[in-house]
């Protein structure tokens, strides 16, 4: 109760006219964070149900936790692996290891995606939104490890800003956050997205990890089907996620844990993940069949992006499709899309991204084109009455 | 064999201090009072002034646009005030009570007999009318609409609400007069609950009668409409609340107004809950009187706690559409420390981040008015529709409400609605919207645009 007391007691500075007004919406973000605001219904339902978007988020975020940690032991394993120094690697010089070069990238994530968050709501008055303690967590997981800080950074502000912001906030954008800083990475500055110098960490960190010379190269599974190579990693690996990739999205087992507190909570839709995954499959297996691809169907499934972009980014509640009907054609569409790239596109060796992207984009078209059945039933009723 | 509709959608909040079967005592009140706000819609004009003197019957206010839509007042006695507020606007008509009650004799009436506007006429001279609602809009209608059907929902199924069974005990007759008034007039349609079974209702005669099987609000009369007779642009139904069709059967039975009804007297902050029979504007600080718990950081609500009304206990009175009092606790004083991350079992939840669904459907709970969360845009999807039985695209809907866009309304079905229709929806929300006062703020900007 005394933080309460303390709390009540510095509120003051922070409200119109007080000295500290300036972090008016940072000090309710915290205050909000720390105790559930005691504001009562004043209109309609006198009672409300105890879910709020920071549940919701919050959530998502321990969803994420398991890909995130895993994807720490990844850096680090995949940094001994590359310099033969395996036998002799604890697992936790190699958690270490992946822990500090991770670490960073989340903090600047944090910080700058944050900062324009609380300035932003400062700016419009309102209450500080959620929405960006997801996308801070998702964006340094879907890049390359050696991807520079200060990229990372532009990319989130122009995210942060161009896709959401603008459009007015969580909620209302169009795009998902998190797939438009990758995209603006990977547009801008593609040496560092994509090819095979770029998925291994290459120095030493507080003498945790090896270096390697400035020229090592090691491709993802999927770089090396693009370049008519023939992976080599083994199933297993591909499912544990001992392959190189970017930092959050090589362990299915990892993302299948969050995949079930998403819906096992109800936060994600089951029928958007599902049909990501049935589009997928459908594809794949009908690219298999036509001999347009090298590998199994489910190497599809189990490589790249795809699992880490069905669970996490294609359900989406604000940028994915919002009627019952829309989520199955939606996720359906962002599956198939995601192997045509793959595999019809010879200069992506990726295709999640440009897939999520689309889906998108299309998503309230398919929600029109759903609501107008509703519409055109219910102008036919008035007619034939 | 009678129509059964199995609804699916919906959610029943188990709240602690659900009203027994038995009745209680209300003491006589010295002062009772109609106010014009009850019924949604009217502009009123007040037609008695301070002093004057009044019989049970005789009219408080009329429908300002349609004069011959009265309002009678509950008791007899001398008028005491006509209170105002903001711009003049009638807050209430208050009444003091003679010793002895006098009543307007309007003559008894053989229903039987009577044409459609006979019983018109009849309601609208004894102050009855405006009981009546009607949608589009979700309005109190006026006597110039004419419906193509009347609707009346037996069935309270909100959190806390009153069961009309307890209601019709002793009152068969007249709810039998009204429904077979009310039939002169239009196809009158009864909605009765799958676990309700007086025979005044499953057997009432005059009336089609569907029964409707599911959670709440398979109880809402929009929701029944929307399943039976949906409302297109242009048509009008009525709804009647199943205790105004008792005043009406009263009247025709009697030949007086008789607006005693009974309500539930529920709530966790409720010492007893029980039911009571009360008039209508009685004052709820004598419905509560040595029945609460606690005298601060307590909510009255002048109905149940999903539509019913925030109440200050001093001032307010029962509402003409008010079929219980309940009182939660405010919570202002919770302080609940980390609230996005801590079990909270004590919380009720449709989402499974919590742990209300472990407890199973029996167990009771004591909800406070926190509204729990900040207001924020539309984030998650589908919530609405999965508590909203009618096949309309809510979220949608709300949107173009937000958005102004009446052609879009109109297109989604905004005349089937009334605010009632989004309780459940508002209290699942996740982004904290006060759905129930934007559809209401649209509807009232659809009224005045197509007037």
């Amino acid at each position: 109760m005394s933080l309460r007391n303390y709390l009540n007691k510095i509120k003051p500075n922070f409200e119109e006219g007080g000295k500290l007004h300036a972090f008016q919406s940072v000090f309710e973000g915290f205050e909000s964070f720390l105790y559930v605001p005691n504001t009562t219904a004043q209109s309609g339902a006198n009672i409300h149900d105890a879910i709020d978007s920071k549940r919701i988020m919050s959530m998502v975020v321990i969803a994420l936790i398991p890909a995130m940690l895993f994807g720490m032991y990844n850096v680090g394993y995949q940094n001994y692996a590359a310099a033969n120094m395996l036998a002799g690697a604890s697992f936790w010089a190699m958690f270490g290891f992946g822990f500090l070069a991770v670490l960073p990238k989340i903090l600047v994530s944090y910080i700058v995606g944050l900062g324009i968050e609380f300035a932003w709501a400062q700016w419009k008055h309102e209450e500080i939104q959620e929405g960006y303690l997801v996308s801070g967590i998702i964006i340094p997981l879907i890049i390359p490890v050696s991807t520079p800080l200060w990229m990372l950074a532009i990319a989130i502000a122009f995210a942060v800003i161009i896709a959401k912001e603008i459009f007015g906030g969580t909620g209302m954008n169009v795009f998902n956050v998190a797939v438009v800083a990758r995209m603006f990475l990977f547009f801008s500055y593609p040496s560092v997205m994509t090819g095979d110098k770029v998925w291994i960490a290459k120095d030493t960190i507080f003498g945790l990890g090896n270096a390697l010379p400035d020229g090592f190269t090691m491709a993802t599974p999927l770089g090396q089907i693009a370049q008519g190579i023939t992976p080599t990693s083994n199933l297993s690996d591909m499912i544990l996620g001992f392959i190189p990739g970017s930092i959050g999205e090589t362990s299915v087992i990892a993302i299948a844990i969050g995949a079930i507190i998403l819906l096992w909570s109800g936060i994600a839709s089951w029928k958007t993940m599902g049909s990501v995954f049935v589009g997928g499959i459908v594809m794949a297996l009908l690219f298999q069949a036509l001999g347009m691809t090298p590998i199994q169907w489910y190497e599809h499934i189990v490589l790249g992006g795809f699992c880490f972009g069905a669970v996490f980014m294609a359900t989406d509640p604000v940028t994915s499709a919002r009627t019952e009907t829309g989520k199955y054609i939606y996720g359906f569409l962002i599956g198939a899309m995601a192997v045509i790239v793959r595999v019809m596109n010879p200069g992506y060796p990726e295709g999640m991204m440009l897939a999520i992207l689309f889906g998108n984009m299309v998503a309230p078209l398919i929600d029109y084109c759903v609501v107008q059945r509703n519409i055109n039933k219910r102008a036919q009723r008035a007619i034939n009455k | 064999m009678t129509n059964v509709i199995k609804l699916r959608k919906g959610l029943d909040i188990n709240l602690k201090g659900r009203a027994e079967g038995k009745k209680v005592q209300i003491a006589k009140s010295e002062e009772y009072a109609m106010v014009p706000e009850d019924f949604p819609g009217l502009t009123p004009k007040v037609l008695v002034r301070e002093g004057d003197h009044v019989n049970v019957g005789d009219a408080l206010f009329a429908n300002k646009a349609y004069p011959d839509v009265k309002f009678a007042s509950p008791v007899s006695g001398q008028v005491t005030a006509v209170i105002r507020g903001n711009r003049r606007k009638v807050l209430c008509v208050k009444v003091k009570t003679d010793a002895e009650q006098q009543f307007v004799d309007f003559g008894k009436k053989d229903v039987s007999n009577l044409d459609g506007d006979a019983v018109k006429k009849a309601l609208c001279e004894a102050g009855l009318f405006g009981f009546i609602n009607q949608l589009p809009y979700a309005v109190s209608t006026n006597s110039e609409t004419t419906p193509k059907a009347i609707f009346v929902s037996a069935l309270r199924d909100m959190p806390l609400a009153a069961d009309f069974e307890v209601e019709l005990e002793g009152n068969e007759e007249a709810f039998q007069t009204g429904l077979t008034a009310l039939s002169k007039i239009a196809k009158v349609y009864l909605g009765v609950g799958a676990q309700q079974n007086s025979s005044a209702l499953t057997n009432a005669k005059d009336v089609e009668v569907n029964i409707f099987d599911g959670p709440c609000p398979a109880g809402n009369v929009g929701v029944q409409v929307n399943h039976i007779s949906p409302v297109n642009k242009g048509e009008i139904v009525w709804t009647v609340d199943p205790s105004a069709v008792i005043f009406f059967g009263r009247l025709f039975a009697e030949g007086k107004v008789d607006m005693t009804r009974t309500i539930a007297i529920a709530g966790s902050e409720v010492t007893a809950p029980a039911y009571a029979d009360v008039l209508v504007g009685t004052p709820i600080r004598t419905i509560l009187e040595g029945n609460l718990k606690h005298d601060e950081h307590i909510r009255v609500i002048n109905g149940n706690p999903l539509t019913g009304k925030k109440a200050d206990l001093a001032n307010d009175y029962l509402g003409a559409h008010t079929s219980e009092v309940t009182v939660i606790p405010e919570g202002d004083n919770a302080d609940e420390m980390l609230g996005w991350i801590l079990p909270r079992a004590k919380e009720f939840s449709t989402s499974r981040s919590y742990f209300s669904w472990l407890f199973g459907k029996k167990k009771t709970y004591e909800l406070d008015a926190r509204v729990k969360g900040g207001e924020r845009h539309m984030i998650m999807s589908g919530e609405y529709d999965k508590v909203l039985p009618m096949d309309i695209y809510g979220e949608f809907l709300i949107k173009a409400i937000i958005a102004g866009d009446i052609d879009k309304q109109e297109q989604l079905g905004i005349y089937e609605v009334s605010p009632e229709d989004f309780a459940l929806a508002e209290f699942v929300d996740s982004s904290k919207l006060e759905l129930q006062k934007i559809v209401r703020e649209g509807l009232n900007i659809l009224r005045k645009e197509n007037a």
